[in-house]
């Protein structure tokens, strides 16, 4: 059983684990040794091949750093600062989170809603489905500024409230695309059997299709939820912003500090997988309460 | 069997004794979809009277009407002419005071409901307490012979037994009128074969008016009181042949030269109507 389990699970995923950080240091070694010799010719020294590779991992301003300096660099400013510092990562990622997740409640509430709006309603599939597929062909980070620079003159203060727009932007839409599905899932026979009982459109909604619809919700809540955060992320990108994880990766390449730019991608990546992660937790309890799961 | 425990030789003959009361009444039927290949007749014509506690099956080819014809019956689908009444009343009528128990060919189960909770459905939607609820699955799960099976998933059953599951659900909530489009369709024979005894038993029992679809002819001989012949295109009844078997039928009356002899007046029926291609 256990030695299966490690056989089919664990070893494939080890196994790429393994190459992809055999190809990072491969890229390391390569992308910073231009540097390396650089420096050594104006010296006038010759370096061996250890000398070289040495030195690639090292550097403190290296183009590409290698996966141990990040993860010192993570240790640096995670456990080693107090949390309340402005050079603290869980500082800032709890920032990106709190964003992450009030765009994700918005989004998804509003991919919900609208989803049960066109499925009731030809008339609103008609007006608002281009609507919604059309908004999702806007770049994002061409949105992202006129949000961050239009809310304050509306009167709305701080950063939150933007970011959680910008994210619920990105975030809704998958929640809709499925949700649409989901609320359309029972066949023709289940919706008869609901009229032969003289079930109410409401009793038809809550018994049927709203039960129908919680797998597919589910999957979508997973793409939405990684939306969402880069959402929050691109929402702390323009100018100004000084705190998130968006910010630390923008002012870490204003100020050339290659080690903050990666910590940061690095952060929002394990963010991002334990987020994804929650979500397919809730998913796995929630089905297996349904009895839609072994 | 569970449901042998009462002795049924009193219920015999009782269509003979009870004055015939018309249940459903279908005078010159007619039912075209409009499809984007053109009009499709469905139903033509179709004039059918069926009296409580009968057992009337359909039979016939694919596509000669029958599911239509439930479906009209049960409000489902509205006919383009003719009349039918239902108890008196239009079946939109009948249906919102839930006359019919719709049994499909696909158990349609919910995944999400244990068997208790599918049962309990309709119970919830007309608003049943509580208690009568529980009582009434209980019951409705004895009569289909599926107790000790509440708790579990539809997926934890086997093909026939969600079928009787869904047979119980349309039990529940006492319909006169039980309409059954090929449920058993789908099982192998000797589920099938099971399940056809189970549901004499039960009609015995309940004295329900069942409409029962079916490709099988030894499925229709076996189980009805009147066999209604049907051929397609249109879809028109070509014959409505009244079973001579009496009401209590072991399933060995099949090999019965009495039961062969209707059998063949149905394959005739039906190659007369229009060749039998199930
Ligand atoms: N909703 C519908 N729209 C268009 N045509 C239909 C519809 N339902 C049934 N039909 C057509 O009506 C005819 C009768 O169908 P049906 O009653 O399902 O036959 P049966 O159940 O005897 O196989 C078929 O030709 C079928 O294609
Ligand atoms: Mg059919």
């Amino acid at each position: 059983m256990t030695g299966d389990w490690m056989r089919e699970k664990v070893l494939p995923v080890l196994t790429v684990v393994a190459a992809i950080f055999a190809l990072w240091y491969g890229a390391a070694i390569w992308m910073n040794s231009s540097w390396t010799l650089a420096q050594a010719e104006r010296a006038g020294k010759t370096l061996t091949f250890t000398e070289i590779v040495k030195d690639t991992m090292s550097q403190s301003r290296p183009k590409l750093p290698a996966p141990h300096q990040i993860a010192a660099e993570i240790w640096k400013s995670t456990v080693q600062k107090k949390i309340t510092s402005k050079r603290s990562l869980i500082f800032h990622g709890w920032i990106t989170l709190r964003a992450t997740l009030a765009g994700f409640a918005l989004g998804t509430a509003i991919g919900i809603l609208m989803a049960i709006a066109i499925v009731y309603s030809r008339t609103m599939e008609l007006s608002l489905m281009p609507w919604a597929v059309i908004s999702q062909t806007i770049p994002i980070v061409a949105l992202a500024p006129m949000i961050v620079v239009v809310l304050p003159k509306i009167g709305i203060e701080g950063r939150l409230i933007p970011k959680a727009i910008i994210s619920a932007y990105l975030c809704y839409f998958p929640v809709l695309v499925g949700m649409v599905k989901g609320l359309r899932a029972p066949h023709r026979e289940q919706l008869d059997l609901m009229k032969t009982y003289n079930a109410s459109g409401l009793q038809s909604f809550l018994k049927l299709r709203l039960p129908s619809s919680v797998p597919y919700l589910f999957t979508s809540l997973k793409i939405g939820i990684a939306a969402a955060l880069v959402g929050a992320i691109v929402g702390e990108l323009p100018t100004g912003a000084v705190r998130g994880l968006g910010a630390r990766i923008l002012i870490g390449d204003q100020f050339g500090n290659p080690m903050q730019i990666w910590a940061a991608l690095t952060c929002a990546a394990i963010l991002a997988g334990l987020l994804i992660m929650i979500v397919g937790l809730l998913q796995r309890i929630t089905l297996k309460r349904m009895g839609m799961a072994e | 069997m569970a449901l042998m425990e009462k002795p049924l030789q009193n219920e015999q003959g009782q269509g003979a004794d009870c004055p015939k009361e018309t249940v459903i009444r279908a005078r010159d039927l007619d039912l075209v979809f409009q499809t984007n290949d053109g009009p499709v007749h469905a139903l033509k014509d179709v004039t059918l009277d069926i009296d409580r506690g009968d057992f009337v099956s359909f039979i016939g080819p694919s596509g000669c009407g029958k599911t239509t014809f439930l479906r009209v019956i049960a409000a489902l689908e509205e006919p383009t002419g003719g009349e039918i009444m239902v108890n008196d009343l239009t079946p939109d009528e009948a249906r919102r005071l839930r006359a019919y128990g719709y049994v499909f060919q696909a158990a349609g189960l919910y995944p999400w409901r244990t068997i208790a909770g599918n049962v309990k459905l309709p119970l919830e939607i007309i608003g049943f307490t509580r208690e009568e609820q529980e009582e009434r699955v209980k019951k409705v799960l004895e009569l289909v012979d599926l107790e000790g099976f509440e708790r579990k998933y539809p997926w934890q059953l086997s093909g026939g037994m969600q079928q009787r599951a869904s047979i119980a659900r349309a039990l529940a909530f006492d319909a006169e009128i039980l309409l059954m489009d090929e449920p058993f369709g789908a099982l192998d024979e000797i589920v099938r074969d099971h399940l056809n005894e189970q549901l004499l038993k039960l009609w015995e029992r309940t004295n329900k008016t069942i409409c029962f679809v079916t490709h099988s002819i030894p499925e229709a001989v076996y189980l009805s009181t009147h066999i209604v012949v049907m051929s397609p295109r249109p879809g028109r009844i070509h014959e409505v042949i009244q079973n001579p078997l009496p009401r209590e039928r072991p399933l060995e009356i099949r090999d019965t030269p009495e039961f062969l002899e209707v059998a063949h007046r149905v394959r005739e029926g039906l190659k007369a109507g229009h060749g039998y291609d199930g």
